[in-house]
C-alpha cells in the first residue's frame, strides 16, 4: 500500500502550522489575518481530499460496472 | 501482510488526529476522511480482482448478465452509501447520514426492480391460466 501514505502527514502538519500561525497571529492582535491563514489552509488540504475522493468515485464507477 | 499496513496507517492516523482536533477539529475531520480514503482506495483493488473472478464464472454459467450488473452495481451502491454515511456522521450530522443511507436503500430498491418484473412473469407463466 504505497498509496499516499505521505499525505496523511502533510495533511496532520500543515493542521498543526496552521493552529500555530493561527495563535500567533491573534495574539499579535491580527484577527482577520488568522482567520484567512486558517480558511487557506483548509481549503489546501481540502483540495487533497476532494482529488482522491475523486479518484475513489472513478474507480468505482469503472469496478462496479456503472458504465453506463 | 496488508492488514498490518492498514491497521498501522488508521493507528498513526488516531493519533495524528486526537493531536490537531484540541486546535482544529475541521483537520481532524479531513484527516479522518482522507484516511478511510487511502484504506478504501488500497481494499478496492482486491475487490475487482474478486469481482472479475465472479464475472468469469457467471459467463461461464451462462449467467444472464443484467442480474450480474444489477448486483454489482447494488454493491457499489451499498459501499459508496455506507463511506459517504459514515464520513457524514463522524461529522456530526446524524441527520444527513440517515438521507444518504435512505437514499441508497430506494437507489438499490429501483435496481433491484427489474429482476423483480421478471420473477413475477416467470411465475405468471409457470402458473396454469
Amino acid at each position: 500500500m504505497p498509496y499516499n501514505v505521505d499525505a496523511i502527514f502533510q495533511i496532520a502538519g500543515i493542521g498543526i502550522i496552521v493552529a500555530m500561525i493561527h495563535t500567533v497571529l491573534k495574539q499579535m492582535g491580527k484577527e482577520d489575518f488568522a482567520n484567512w491563514v486558517s480558511l487557506i489552509g483548509f481549503v489546501v488540504v481540502l483540495f487533497m481530499v476532494v482529488v482522491r475522493l475523486q479518484d475513489l468515485f472513478q474507480t468505482i464507477k469503472s469496478v462496479f460496472l456503472f458504465n453506463s | 501482510m496488508d492488514i498490518i499496513q492498514v491497521v498501522g496507517l488508521g493507528l498513526i492516523s488516531t493519533f495524528l488526529i486526537l493531536v490537531v482536533k484540541e486546535q482544529k477539529p475541521i483537520f481532524a475531520f479531513l484527516l479522518a476522511t482522507f484516511t478511510g480514503l487511502v484504506i478504501f482506495l488500497s481494499l478496492i483493488g482486491k475487490i475487482s480482482d474478486v469481482l472479475q473472478v465472479l464475472t468469469t464464472l457467471a459467463q461461464k454459467a451462462k449467467v444472464n448478465t443484467l442480474f450480474l450488473e444489477t448486483i454489482l452495481k447494488i454493491i457499489g451502491i451499498a459501499y459508496i452509501a455506507e463511506f459517504g454515511a459514515q464520513v457524514t456522521r463522524d461529522a456530526g450530522q446524524g441527520s444527513i447520514a440517515s438521507k444518504i443511507e435512505l437514499a441508497g436503500k430506494i437507489l438499490i430498491m429501483v435496481m433491484a426492480i427489474p429482476i423483480i418484473t421478471m420473477i413475477i412473469e416467470t411465475v405468471v407463466q409457470i402458473l396454469p391460466a
